[in-house]
């Protein structure tokens, strides 16, 4: 099917048929990366603007080489406050940005809803590379592609997804996407660091979400095994004792991933923080595609790329 | 002798139990008679068929940002804003720049207010000085100077004890407290209602429990002494709840809910509009039905704006980064009537009360009445007429509305203050 949108902002407004022309735009992008020379001209003339308020080497490098490899020019702006702290709206940014010209902008920004509101001011797409604790949908688009990849399939699976799901867009556009395609969804992490009504953030609220009290019971048959970061910088707030006490409580370890599935996988989208949600054992050990979802995730942002703003008249 | 004949109006004025279609003769600036087939050879005669005469509308809760934020709004465009809402009397919030906490300051809002010459502003004194809720400020002076009640809206006050002791001594004076319900350390950081929406939206919640476990401390303060205590712009259904065991139990608590809260749920922060964003926030679907259950039965004293004018250039920010806030004045009736009475079947002498007799009551105004010798603030409106929400046609300096671009069904036909004209319709 043709993607028609103008922007790709969330996975919530997506349908399953834009998420599969996605996911499979990107089987075939896939191919191009495993070539000697690994560039394409599908994109040639256009300008790519990378423009991020939060630190981020791993997204941005993958939007930088995506764009790269579609031959694609692309732009890398960093801010490291958000507008209002410059003194500046965001119409101002909004302006600032269109006079640029570009074809599309990629934006991570720490407020919610940021890449919506520019989408809203500026003709270019605007794709969402993260905002806030809102969505990352690029982030469990490459997710769903890695999981289909290996499991073939991403209808019927068990998914468990555990940590810090208060603060984490990863979480809830892979909460999106992975019960959009028929996935169930358990999540778990200390009571505090679980948003209120979780559960009810689906459409489809049956048995397709479930927060769990204990992460034996979120991971026992699971068929993939999604780790969260823990957020050092907000251990202040006191939303949970100690590191020490949610290694033991909420850890990934050989001895808790027994209980899952036996081919069960292991994702994170990184950085990790060894030793607190995941031991090294199992973030190196063979059932660990963390560098895998890394190596796609260029092919899934240059399916994206190439469907926004490539695929006219095709 | 200047005379005004107001012919064959439904008039409606709670505060007498009058509904029927009648005259009103004013007289020098006062309710002179109320009664059928009146006559005056030299009055002025106003024909009111079809339309509603009610006593000028009163608004416990507005903040007109002069002194310190002129470019937000003015006392002058802030009247300008209220008569054309039909408001013939608007209460002024303390938290401008500096915060009105002193006599000279609460004089110069009320001789700036009569410079305009448009609706009566009531200024309200901060409780403590600065409203940093730690020293009481100057009650008695404040109310010398025309102050009509005191409050700290926008930062509620947290000490338990400096809010007794501010009751307490607000009582001697015959003050009423006028709360801004919330616990900041339950909602700190929040932005909008914390629920399924927030979740969604990756933003930081607001609890119900932090408005309603500071309304429960401000109604057992109550109890303890004496005070009049007024609980602004009620958000939950909880809150109601609290103020309906109060007020059933006899203890002095009135309160009041605002348009934006009975009109709008929290389904309307999806897509970042930050003309959403106001505190307390947006509520659920059952918290909004629950408000307009107790404007239909009678607990709710007042239908209030909070009328918070703020730049466009200040909304135009990332959501977490904006102010909280939307302005009220212009779009109040028609969202009170078409929320309320059209669409939601609540008496139309009953959304009047609440915007005439109601407040009145709850800050000891005069106004809010038609009674022979009061004051002529008289608002005429038209519960039919059908418009359109053009924030750009406002007479507030500010625009920032979640109304805008609605179709409402009722509108404010014209406004008279002791008498005078002070707005009519275009």
């Amino acid at each position: 099917m043709a993607f028609n949108r103008k922007d790709l902002l969330g996975i919530r407004e997506l349908s399953v048929e834009e998420i599969t022309t996605i996911l499979d735009t990107a089987t075939s992008f896939k191919e191009i990366n495993e070539r000697p020379i690994k560039k394409v001209p599908t994109l040639r003339g256009k300008t790519v603007i990378n423009f991020f308020f939060e630190s981020s080497t791993r997204t941005r490098t993958s939007f930088e080489i995506a764009a790269k490899r579609l031959s694609a020019d692309s732009i890398n702006i960093s801010a490291s406050t958000s507008s209002v702290t410059k003194g500046e709206t965001l119409a101002d940014t909004a302006r600032n940005l269109q006079a640029m010209a570009p074809d599309a902008i990629v934006i991570r920004h720490p407020s919610p809803g940021v890449p919506y509101q520019l989408a809203r001011l500026i003709d270019a797409s605007i794709i969402n590379g993260g905002d806030g604790a809102h969505e990352h949908p690029t982030q469990a688009l490459l997710d769903a592609f890695t999981i289909r990849e290996q499991k073939g399939r991403i209808s019927g699976l068990r998914v468990a997804i555990i940590g810090d799901i208060r603060h984490s867009r990863v979480a809830r556009s892979n909460t999106h996407l992975l019960t959009k395609l028929g996935a169930q969804v358990r999540i778990a992490g200390p009571r505090p660091l679980i948003p209120p009504d979780y559960e009810s953030i689906v459409e489809d609220s049956s048995d397709a979400l479930l927060v769990c009290n204990r992460i034996e019971a979120a991971i026992e048959g699971a068929d993939v095994v999604m780790m969260l970061r823990i957020q050092r910088e907000r251990m202040s707030e006191a939303f949970f004792p100690s590191l020490k006490e949610y290694s033991i409580q909420y850890g990934l370890t050989l001895k808790r991933l027994e209980l899952a599935a036996k081919d069960a996988i292991v994702m994170h989208p990184g950085p990790m923080n060894r030793g607190v949600e995941i031991s090294s054992d199992v973030a190196d050990g063979n059932r660990s595609l963390i560098l895998e979802q890394v190596h796609n995730g260029v092919a899934v942002r240059m399916a994206i790329l190439f469907l926004l703003i490539g695929a006219e008249g095709e | 002798m200047n005379k005004l004949l107001i012919k064959g109006g439904r008039v409606i004025d709670p505060s007498q139990h009058i509904d029927k279609v009648t005259d009103l003769l004013i007289e020098d600036g006062r309710v002179k008679a109320i009664g059928n087939d009146l006559a005056a050879d030299d009055a002025e005669v106003f024909d009111a068929g079809g339309l509603v005469v009610a006593p000028g509308f009163i608004d416990l809760h507005v903040h007109l940002r002069e002194p310190g934020q002129e470019y937000k709004e003015t006392i002058a465009t802030g009247a300008a804003a209220a008569v054309a809402g039909g408001f013939t009397a608007i209460c002024a919030m303390p938290n401008t720049r500096p915060v009105n906490d002193n006599a000279s300051l609460t004089r110069y809002m009320v001789s700036k207010a009569q410079e305009a010459g448009l609706a009566r502003v009531y200024p309200i004194g901060a409780i403590t000085r600065g409203s940093e809720g730690t020293e009481l400020a100057e009650m008695a002076d404040l109310k010398a100077a025309g102050a009509i009640a005191v409050s700290d809206d926008g930062r509620p006050v947290m000490n338990s004890q400096v809010m007794r002791h501010a009751m307490e001594y607000a009582r001697d004076h015959g003050l009423v407290v006028v709360d801004h319900c919330q616990d900041t350390q339950l909602s700190a950081g929040g932005v909008m209602n914390e629920g399924r929406i927030s979740t969604l939206l990756g933003l930081k919640g607001i609890s119900r429990a932090a408005e309603e476990s500071h309304i429960a401390r401000d109604i057992m303060l109550c109890e303890l002494t004496g005070a009049r205590v007024h609980i602004a712009h009620l958000s939950t259904a909880g809150a109601i709840e609290l103020v309906r065991r109060a007020k059933a139990r006899g203890l002095p608590v009135t309160c009041e809910i605002t348009p934006h809260h009975f009109a709008l749920t929290d389904a309307a922060v999806v897509g970042f509009d930050t003309n959403t964003k106001m505190n307390p926030p947006l509520r659920t679907e059952e918290d909004r039905m629950a408000l307009i259950e107790a404007a239909r039965d009678g607990l709710v004293d007042a239908i209030a704006t909070d009328h918070a004018p703020h730049h466009e250039d200040e909304k135009m920010l990332e959501y977490d980064q904006a102010p909280f806030g939307v302005i009220g004045l212009e779009t109040a009736l028609g969202v009170a009537l078409t929320v309320l009475h059209h669409t939601n079947g609540v008496a139309l002498p009953r959304v009047v009360e609440m915007l005439t007799a109601g407040p009145a009551r709850a800050f000891d105004l005069a106004g809010g009445t038609l009674a022979v010798g009061a004051a002529a603030d008289v608002t005429i409106f038209d519960p039919e007429r059908e418009w359109t929400v053009e924030p750009q046609q406002f007479k507030s300096k500010s625009h920032n509305t979640p109304f805008g671009g609605w179709r409402l069904r009722g509108q404010v036909v014209t406004t008279f203050v002791a008498g005078s004209e002070v707005f009519r319709v275009q």
